[in-house]
């Protein structure tokens, strides 16, 4: 993977296409009444794995923007749709869009218990990462009922569930080249574990 | 490869330069409100709003009693909160526990507290290494805690966002919240340095 390429002084955005892309990307998220962030960072996933690794990160936004666009510009209701001006800016910003849900879901599992990633390979797009599946671990702390990620990208529901910080020793997860006093803390759906 | 930005082509600005025009034109994007969120992340929304926050634990313990048990209502009460900050977790290091926080799988980043993210936060090497290396990324990074010190590294793959509360540094004990707000890094709060007297 190489040093990690630190640069001093770094600006909010190196090139005014940079700043133009960031704000174009929210102002179509707030056009785009049937969109979601899950749906959007698989767009971003679908990416062909050479041009992922090529392109610079906005170069990435831009392409999902264009085809947000094509989409929202092929769609005769999107005229309908609510356009973000000037004086809501500040507004959106504050209110956020928070993936909790306000849902009473009893928890299958309760912090200090011992858990197992589940060892899975989603074709679509998941939050699960890679090198924690199949791995044990013991659940740090319980988040709340939250959107599931792997349906709501899809547009298949919110399937709200429990978030867990998910505690892995560095050593379960890498051998024994880690530290043993280490830890990655995951945060993890309670579809992506199982009892252990 | 973080570097790629500094030889824009020119094509980038023209495809942006269509983009925008297309959907302003359609009526889908207010260019006013472009240059609003613009403003917004590069002079108002920024890691010198988490800096106020750990200050403010700093000097005030039970502020930062009420930081670490709900950080999000915590934050909110200094007036920062929103989108990327909608449910936000921090963490503490000591003087035997260094945390770190990275988002493997894209970039998530709490943006109210810290602005968006540097691009080498964003890029492969960081993302990967520093949950297989995170002493190694430290050390790129000029720190190294000892082997008394455990590492723990907060990967972002949910919905809730994480700031570092650094060790408030030696030495500090007379400054004002003001002068400790100007001490405390933005790399700090990601968990990748440590709090300096000047």
């Amino acid at each position: 993977m190489g040093p990690i390429q630190y640069e001093h002084d770094e600006p909010v955005f190196h090139a005014r296409w940079e700043a133009r892309v960031y704000a174009l990307t929210r102002a179509l998220r707030f056009a785009d009444k049937n969109g979601n962030i899950d749906a959007s960072r698989h767009a971003i996933e679908q990416l062909p794995p050479a041009d992922y690794l090529r392109m610079s990160y906005y170069e990435k936004w831009l392409v999902r923007a264009e085809a947000q666009a094509r989409k929202l510009a092929a769609d005769s209701a999107a005229s309908k749709n609510p356009v973000l001006k000037a004086d809501m800016v500040s507004s959106m910003i504050a209110k956020g869009s928070s993936a909790r849900r306000d849902v009473s879901i009893k928890p299958a599992f309760a912090a200090g218990e011992r858990v197992r990633a589940r060892d899975i390979h989603p074709a679509g797009h998941t939050r699960l990462p890679r090198y924690a599946r199949g791995k044990l671990g013991r659940i740090a702390r319980d988040h709340g009922v939250f959107v599931f990620p792997d349906t709501r990208a899809h547009f298949q529901g919110d399937k709200p569930q429990h978030v867990y910080s998910v505690r892995f020793d560095a050593r379960e997860l890498w051998g024994s080249q880690a530290n043993p006093r280490d830890g990655v803390y995951v945060d993890l759906w309670e579809d992506y574990l199982e009892p252990a | 490869m973080s570097h790629e930005h500094q030889t824009v082509p020119s094509d980038l600005t023209l495809r942006v330069k269509a983009l925008e025009s297309l959907l302003v034109e359609k009526g889908l994007v207010d260019a006013a409100a472009l240059d609003v969120l613009i403003d917004t992340y590069e002079h108002k929304v920024g890691p010198r709003n988490g800096a106020r926050v750990v200050a403010r634990a700093w000097v005030d313990p039970a502020f930062k009693q009420r930081l670490l048990s709900n950080g999000t209502a915590a934050i909110a009460e200094l007036g920062y909160g929103g989108s990327q900050g909608e449910d936000m977790v921090v963490v503490e290091n000591t003087p035997q526990l260094h945390n770190l926080v990275v988002c493997t799988l894209c970039s998530c980043y709490p943006w109210p507290v810290l602005g968006l993210p540097p691009v080498w936060y964003k890029s492969a090497p960081y993302r990967s290494r520093s949950v297989i290396d995170p002493r190694g990324v430290l050390r790129e990074f000029g720190i190294e805690p000892g082997d008394d010190v455990e590492v723990r590294v907060w990967d972002s793959t949910a919905e809730v966002r994480y700031l570092v509360l650094p060790e408030r540094p030696a030495g500090s004990e007379k400054l004002s919240e003001d002068e400790l707000t100007r001490l405390v890094t933005r790399d700090s709060m990601i968990g990748v340095a440590k709090v300096k007297l000047p």
